[in-house]
């Protein structure tokens, strides 16, 4: 039996214990140096813009710029971290933990903020507790106040409406990682814990999230490289965030270069981050062990219990999704868009599904090659490899969409160039001019999704499931199929919805790549956002949480009884 | 899943090699207008003329696309806000010169540029929304805008946002660096607030009393006051005042088209930039859009004209254009959306 200071996926003692012939070891090599390779292109061209060099944007910006940017980014990441693990990891341990009514119902309720833009989210906040707003007009005729000068209400338009914003839209990233983990979380430490007579919070504290610590990374790295990426809600909200800092550098500083120099700066301090927190849990082992009885039994609430359970899930659920939700109904109501329908919304809709149903299976088939490729083949370079292929999602969307151009107008090069040669004619922009740009770009951005869920997925499964298949005989394709597969489906579900639904709100990369007369659902609702009119696209957005809740409710019930037989008493 | 992967790519790739190579009676347009304004104008266009358009419409990069794609861009023109862009795409090197009599007889000279690479096609002004109830003054200058007297009572967005930055760029291009900025830090120490939001939240704000004076565009108060029944409250409680340069005119800024270097359908381009100048355009310019017509003649909406006269400045807008990072710079310096 495996424990926390046995062998492990880091330790030495495992190192090898899968042997496997080097021509296997070049094969996994290969495998994850393209998929690097694919994510190296866009970064590689930003590199080029960025040794352009702009000496005397670099003074300007370090003298008035990016003290503001780097102090309201670090308050902005460390808000919005705490609020959405909190609200995460908090819910994920209930509904994990605990068994009450309503339990089943807030599984599916409790990811769809996921399905709100964050951007949105800050439109519709500002509209209901702005000064103007219905909130602070109530508060005014309750307690006959006349101007907003006799009394104070905490600004929405601000840092702190920011990360409160952010932070109800984003946790369901932290609350599907850590659910992935708890769930399969092995029994025999909690069942150990209880029988020592200690108490659920007892527990929680110091076995299960210890052990959901690569899940919780996981999350709060996903929460904060979405508000890293956020261009939207923070210019609306009036936060200098670095991010913004790139735009204004690049559009009107005037300068390209200073703007893909911060880019970069950004990037390597993200990857700098991501570095230190594996470092800070290397020789730990977060695996299960090979013979036990499935996940812990899920202790049953009643009364006061779980309604306090039923209460803390739903805070979320309601700042999250149902009050951004019934604004948005209430416009489409207002304004009569159901009635007014426009038919281009459903072309818009198939192609937005299109676009993120083919990015997701990319991925997930991508994330799955690079993260067999480093189990099978444990090599330092093979892991750097797949490291550097999370790298995308530290990319604001429209600075990778800007990094891409030129490498996917080089592959259409290459293409007519073969094409007048051998057919005696040219194509033109097959690939930058189509929609397999914007599939390239969601790949790229969101392969970190599926990384780092199945690199948490795989951290559970113990190794000696492969020194036992290798014993018993089994080709390692076999062993992937028959013994990885159903152990990390959880995991690569989560990371499949994750990645689906941010295709599907996907926008600064869309909005620049995607070939002529096609819109998504967010461009649509952006050419209204844009004007300051964005509860017009009210409908659009509702598409989305339309067509993003039935995979939610389909992924959270498959995961939850199909896969892990949790009820059955042990 | 990688069959079924491959299978869907090269069934989207034959798709699409058979769109590239169907030559067609066409327009490609580039555009950082927003869809739904210009897809009017472009059906009617369509209607008049039987050239069919395509539209791709973002909000930055479309230069840089049309720089990448190079010689097989199947860009045709580039529609634009903001005199400053339509600078930028020039010196991008991605327009070609156009020489057209019919541009030249419709735009104003002040509002093309004289190498023919950018022509202006419609104008708004940058104006004030004043309180009704709280604002008595009929008429203001920008310089006004940094004297003490209303501290803590301007509202504004961003000051990166390009309408302000066009602003600003005037007022460098008016006053000088020095004037300028001591002229922003005033007025940065007379906003209630945190610049932030859009020009609509900027009436907002004015309206529920945050502040006394807003700066916004011409065309959103109109639009809130005619189209927009959620917000009529925000224009009800609101006037707009045309504030001019002292000494000057008011500050406009423009929408305006380039074509693009390696235009694939250029004869239709040119058709389209110069229908666009026409009639029929100008005249969904200035009703559906509340804009101002480029061409001479053509009516202003009724409610644009109930601001008063515009007296637009008379400094030529490619001086604006020309500040534009000085003005980007000192928003910086005087940390005006800190």
């Amino acid at each position: 039996m495996t424990s926390l200071s046995g062998p492990s996926l880091d330790g030495p003692a495992l190192r090898g214990a899968v042997r496997l012939w080097p021509a296997r070891k070049l094969t996994a090599l290969a495998v994850v140096l393209a998929i690097a390779g694919l994510v190296a292109a866009p970064l590689i061209s930003l590199i080029k813009i960025a040794l352009i060099g702009d000496a005397e944007i670099a003074g300007h910006l370090a003298a008035y710029v990016l003290p503001v940017a780097l102090t309201q980014t670090a308050l902005l990441l460390i808000g919005v971290a705490v609020i959405s693990s909190l609200l995460g990891a908090g819910t994920a341990w209930i509904v994990t933990t605990f068994q009450f009514p309503g339990r089943n119902t807030l599984l599916w309720l409790l990811p769809l903020p996921l399905a709100i833009p964050t951007y949105i989210g800050a439109y519709i906040y500002a509209d209901i507790l702005d000064t103007a707003g219905p909130v602070q007009s109530a508060l005014r005729a309750i307690f006959g106040w006349r101007s907003p000068a006799d009394y104070w209400f905490p600004p929405i338009r601000s840092l702190g409406g920011a990360i409160f914003i952010m932070g109800i839209v984003l946790y369901p990233y932290t609350y599907l990682a850590a659910r992935a983990m708890f769930q399969t979380q092995h029994r025999a430490f909690v069942d150990a814990a209880r029988t020592l007579g200690a108490r659920p919070f007892a527990v929680a504290r110091q076995i299960t999230v210890p052990l959901a610590r690569p899940a919780l990374a996981v999350g709060i790295a996903l929460t904060s490289l979405e508000t890293l990426n956020d261009i939207g809600a923070s210019e609306y909200l009036g936060v200098q965030t670095l991010t913004l800092t790139v735009f204004t550098t690049w559009l009107n500083r005037g300068s390209l270069p200073g703007a893909a120099q911060i880019s970069l700066i950004m990037l390597a301090a993200v990857a700098a981050l991501i570095a230190l927190e594996r470092y800070g849990r290397r020789g730990q082992a977060y695996d299960t062990p090979v013979h036990g009885r499935g996940p812990a039994p899920r202790i049953p609430l009643h009364g006061r219990g779980a309604r306090l359970a039923v209460v803390l899930c739903c805070i979320p659920v309601a700042l999250g999704f149902v009050i951004p939700a019934l604004f948005l109904l209430r416009q489409v109501v207002m304004r009569g868009l159901l009635v007014g329908f426009d038919p281009a919304l459903f072309r818009h809709t198939l192609t937005t599904i299109a676009f993120a149903a083919t990015a997701t299976v990319s991925v997930i088939v991508l994330g799955l090659a690079a993260t067999v490729a480093l189990r099978l083949a444990r090599h330092p370079a093979v892991a750097g490899c797949v490291n550097f292929a999370a790298i995308g999602y530290a990319v604001p969307g429209t600075v990778l969409a800007l990094g891409l151009l030129a490498p996917l107008v080089g592959v259409d090069e290459i293409i007519n160039w073969f094409t007048a040669v051998f057919a005696g004619k040219t194509v033109g922009l097959v690939v930058a001019g189509s929609g397999i740009a914007v599939v390239v770009a969601y790949t790229i951005r969101f392969l970190a999704i599926a990384i780092g869920f199945l690199q948490a997925g795989y951290s559970r499964i113990s190794t000696d499931f492969d020194d036992m298949a290798r014993i018993l005989g089994a080709r390692p394709a076999a062993m992937v199929r028959t013994i990885h597969l159903p152990l990390v489906r959880p995991a690569i579900w989560g990371a499949a919805l994750l990645v689906f639904i941010d295709c599907l709100k996907e926008l600064p990369a869309t909005l620049l790549l995607r070939p002529m007369n096609v819109e998504t659902l967010s461009t649509y609702i952006y050419q209204y956002a844009t004007r300051g009119n964005f509860e017009q696209g009210a409908l659009a957005a509702l598409m989305i949480v339309a067509v993003g809740i039935l995979p939610i409710i389909w992924i959270v019930r498959y995961a939850d009884f199909a896969q892990v037989p949790r009820d059955r008493p042990g | 899943m990688n069959i079924l992967r491959t299978k869907l790519l090269a069934g989207a790739t034959l798709a699409l090699l058979a769109a590239a190579t169907a030559q067609a009676n066409e327009v490609n347009v580039y555009t950082y207008r927003e869809a739904q304004l210009i897809q009017p104008l472009l059906d009617a266009f369509t209607k008049d003329t039987g050239i069919k358009t395509n539209v791709v419409a973002a909000s930055s990069g479309l230069e840089q696309r049309i720089r990448a794609e190079g010689a097989n861009s199947p860009a045709d023109v580039l529609l634009t806000v903001d005199i400053g862009r339509l600078q930028e795409a020039v010196d991008l090197g991605i327009t070609q010169p156009v020489k057209s009599a019919v541009l030249e007889k419709a735009i104003p000279a002040q509002y093309r540029d004289p190498n023919g690479h950018w022509f202006g096609i419609s104008m708004r002004a940058r104006v004030v929304y004043a309180s009704k109830e709280r604002v008595k003054q009929d008429a203001i200058t920008y310089e006004e805008l940094a004297d003490p007297k209303w501290k803590g009572k301007i509202c504004i967005r961003s000051g990166q946002h390009i309408y302000n930055n066009a602003l600003f760029a005037a007022y460098i291009a008016k006053h000088g660096e020095a004037k300028a900025e001591e002229w922003l830090r005033g007025l940065k120490a007379n906003l209630a607030q945190k610049p932030s939001g859009g020009d609509r939240e900027t009436a907002r704000d004015v309206a529920a009393g945050k502040c006394d004076l807003g700066i916004g565009n011409t065309y959103y108060w109109a639009l809130m006051n005619d189209k927009e029944a959620d917000k009529k409250a925000w224009a009800d409680a609101t006037r707009v005042i045309l504030p001019t340069f002292q000494g000057g005119g008011t500050h406009v800024n423009l929408s305006g088209v380039v074509l693009a270097k390696n235009a694939p359908n250029k004869a239709n381009a040119i058709k389209l930039m110069e229908w666009l100048a026409g009639d029929k355009a100008q005249h969904l310019y200035a009703d559906v859009n509340y804009e101002y017509p480029v061409l001479n003649g053509i009516p202003i909406n009724k409610t644009i004209t109930g601001y008063g006269n515009l007296k637009p400045d008379a400094m030529p807008v490619s001086k604006v254009a020309e500040k534009k990072k000085a003005a980007a710079t000192l928003v910086d310096k005087v940390g005006f959306d800190n």
